[in-house]
């Protein structure tokens, strides 16, 4: 065992590499939920995003084309779902399982011919000046772009949830559905447009881990990383800036986990692995015992229009 | 313009017809899908569900095989629907499956290689603890403090199948396999192995069990004060809180039992079809389950056909693998689709479908 081959710089760099892709799936997810909708096909969605970005990706060599597929894609999915539970009132949580069921199913098959190739690489962006102050430099300023844009999404949801009028009726939609709809929104409308934000914010976070963590297709790659995903929306009161730190620290753990591993420490790698997710237990169980406070008032209700 | 109204009861006539239309409609889109992949879809559609049972080579291989896919999925099946009904969602039924199978061969290869015949009996306690102490965590935690039991059952899935790693590379190893990782074969140990009970049949003690839950399940549902209580707090929640149904109770019990019938489920299939604990003997059926029971709309008898069904997808989309060289991931695809056109079509057991008249004509033809 040598802990000291485990660079805490590089530690703290991998570590946002290691939560971008659970940080966009989080933040559209909170968005979804806002609106008062449960979607729990993010697993579904991810997995989707991640081959079909990778697929593109690597036929066009052009990872941020592959990037932009990978959300075209999962919103495609998640309108699927959007149609089932809004038009056709179908259980929310019985129909995000079978989302997620399918996109398994979609992804393997889509991946098939993908298997054992590696995605063309994703080069660093190394911001001027801020890239060369010491030690916050190399952890925070030097990332792909999608790193970036995974802030500024979350910055951008954060403002137009608590700062717009469109946020407030996002909000009112999600937090009393007959209110808002006897108030004139179109609670439909707004809650299609909030799961299609979620289903590309999925395919993206999806198309992250095979294009730029990993970087190569394997089937059922996510491995759970959308069902984190969901955790951490909880974990974070429906809150923007609570879904970054949630996924920053998970990312931190699943870092720190893998980085044990490879120093050899005498854990059995089986209870390393499995760390993240008994982690995301106790954080929902400490999290519980606060109440569900912020969980939005029509969060997985039907609704249905009577005039 | 279409509108739709709600109806007072969930109409039975439409509730018994969707699964049959959702099935058809599968398998239309299903036949687009095959084409799409440059197969005959005719063929592709009769390779999977017709061939398995009644082709003339195919045939005598494959039905035996249908009861052993169905098996679990259907003693699964039965457990997660009284959960399903009750608005208790239970969807690591793999994690305790994975468990269950673990616990019970341990038990079994602890006592190798004795020829007690206590030994079966023992495993199945065992199975059937392993998988109801896996699914108490998720119970006991929302009991206690409210913790959302879809997300932690999930991720004990994830947990069980490092166990599972670790213990057929460890714990488990066979002594004498040569270092390869899983555990002792169970066909090499009578005592504990879970043979046809009729020759050939595949009808082994884990197609048994499933037919008995089927029949518990049923009084369960339709005689016992249990069973109504359930249905009662899935259906009208104000009601049985004011019944005095204890939430509690129903939550350990309803998590309890399917956890113990999903490792049931999984030592079943450990000590028999699959025969060893290894690390990929998990096939999937926690999840597949969760659409065999809402495809048999959470009714026993339902679930019991939709087992089948879905056990015939699984061998004919092997059979169409072997034959037409339709990739494995296609029929995991078709399953997933059959759950969408289920829920879709579920809207018509619950609302009425009716053409939108204007306003004014309606005020006219007052």
């Amino acid at each position: 065992m040598d802990l000291g081959q485990i660079n805490p710089l590089l530690l703290l760099a991998s570590l946002m590499v290691a939560a971008t892709p659970i940080l966009l799936a989080a933040i559209g997810e909170a968005v979804v939920e806002k609106s008062g909708v449960l979607n729990l096909g993010v697993e579904g969605m991810m997995i989707t995003g991640a081959v079909v970005g990778f697929a593109i990706g690597v036929t066009t060599g052009a990872p941020s084309i592959g990037f932009v597929a990978a959300a075209v894609a999962g919103a495609a999915l998640s309108m699927l779902f959007g149609v089932l539970v809004l038009y056709l009132k179908s259980n929310q949580v019985a129909t995000g399982l079978g989302l997620t069921l399918f996109g398994l199913g979609l992804s393997a098959l889509i991946g098939k011919p993908y298997e054992g190739i590696k995605a063309p690489t994703m080069a660093k962006w190394e911001i001027p000046l801020l890239s060369d102050i010491p030690v916050l430099g190399p952890i925070m300023f030097r990332h792909d772009p999608m790193v970036y844009v995974s802030l500024i999404i979350v910055a951008l949801t954060w403002y137009v949830l608590t700062r717009t009028r469109a946020g407030l009726i996002l909000r009112g939609v999600g937090e009393n559905h007959n209110a808002a709809h006897a108030l004139g929104y179109k609670v439909i409308r707004v809650r299609l447009m909030a799961i299609a934000f979620g289903g590309a914010c999925a395919g993206m976070g999806g198309a992250y881990i095979s294009l730029v963590r990993v970087p190569q297709w394997v089937e059922g790659m996510t491995a759970g990383a959308g069902w984190i995903a969901l955790a951490i929306v909880v974990f974070a009161s429906w809150r923007p800036w609570r879904v970054l730190l949630g996924a920053y620290l998970f990312g931190g753990i699943s870092v720190l986990q893998l980085n044990l591993q490879a120093a050899g420490v005498p854990i059995p790698v089986e209870i390393l692995a499995m760390s993240p997710y008994l982690i995301t237990i106790l954080v929902l169980v400490v999290i519980s015992l606060r109440g569900n406070h912020g969980a939005p008032g029509s969060l997985g209700r039907e609704f249905h229009a009577t005039h | 313009m279409i509108r739709l109204e709600k109806r007072p009861q969930p109409s039975k006539f439409w509730g018994a017809l969707t699964p049959v239309l959702a099935v058809i409609a599968t398998m239309i889109a299903g036949g687009i899908l095959f084409w799409m992949l440059g197969k005959d879809p005719l063929e592709a559609i009769r390779t999977i569900f017709w061939d398995p049972l009644f082709h003339e080579t195919f045939g005598p291989y494959s039905r035996p095989q249908l009861m052993v896919k169905a098996g679990p999925l259907i003693l699964i099946a039965i457990g997660l629907s009284l959960g399903f009904r009750a608005g208790i969602w239970n969807i690591g039924a793999e994690g305790q499956y994975i468990m269950g199978a673990v616990c019970g061969a341990a038990v079994g290869l602890a006592f190798y290689p004795s020829e007690s015949m206590l030994i079966f009996p023992a495993m199945v306690l065992a199975g059937a603890i392993g998988g109801w102490a896996w699914a108490m965590i998720p119970g006991v935690l929302k009991v206690k403090f409210g913790t959302n039991e879809i997300l932690v059952s999930l991720m004990l899935v994830y947990v069980a199948e490092n166990i599972l790693a670790s213990v057929s590379q460890g714990l488990l190893k066979n002594p004498d396999g040569m270092g390869f990782p899983g555990s002792r074969n169970f066909r090499d140990f009578p005592a504990a192995h879970n043979t046809d009970l009729i020759a050939g049949t595949g009808m082994h003690w884990g197609v048994a069990a499933a037919f008995i839950a089927v029949i518990l399940a049923y009084i369960l549902l339709t005689r016992h004060m249990l069973g109504f209580q359930v249905r009662l707090t899935g259906e009208a929640p104000r009601a049985a809180k004011f019944a005095g149904v204890n939430p509690t109770r129903l939550i350990l019990f309803c998590l309890g039992t399917s956890g113990a019938l999903a490792g049931l489920a999984g030592l079943f299939e450990v000590s028999g079809p699959s025969g060893q604990v290894s690390i990929d003997f998990n096939a999937g059926y926690g999840f597949t389950a969760i659409i065999v029971a809402f495809l048999g709309r959470l009714h026993p008898i339902g679930i019991l056909l939709a087992g089948l069904l879905m056990a015939l997808t699984y061998i004919g989309g092997e059979l169409a693998q072997l034959m037409l060289g339709l990739p494995g991931a296609a029929i995991q695809m078709f399953q997933g689709m059959l759950m969408f056109f289920l829920l879709a079509m579920d809207m018509l057991s619950h609302y009425r479908v009716r053409w939108k008249t204007p306003v004014a004509a309606q005020e006219g033809a007052k």
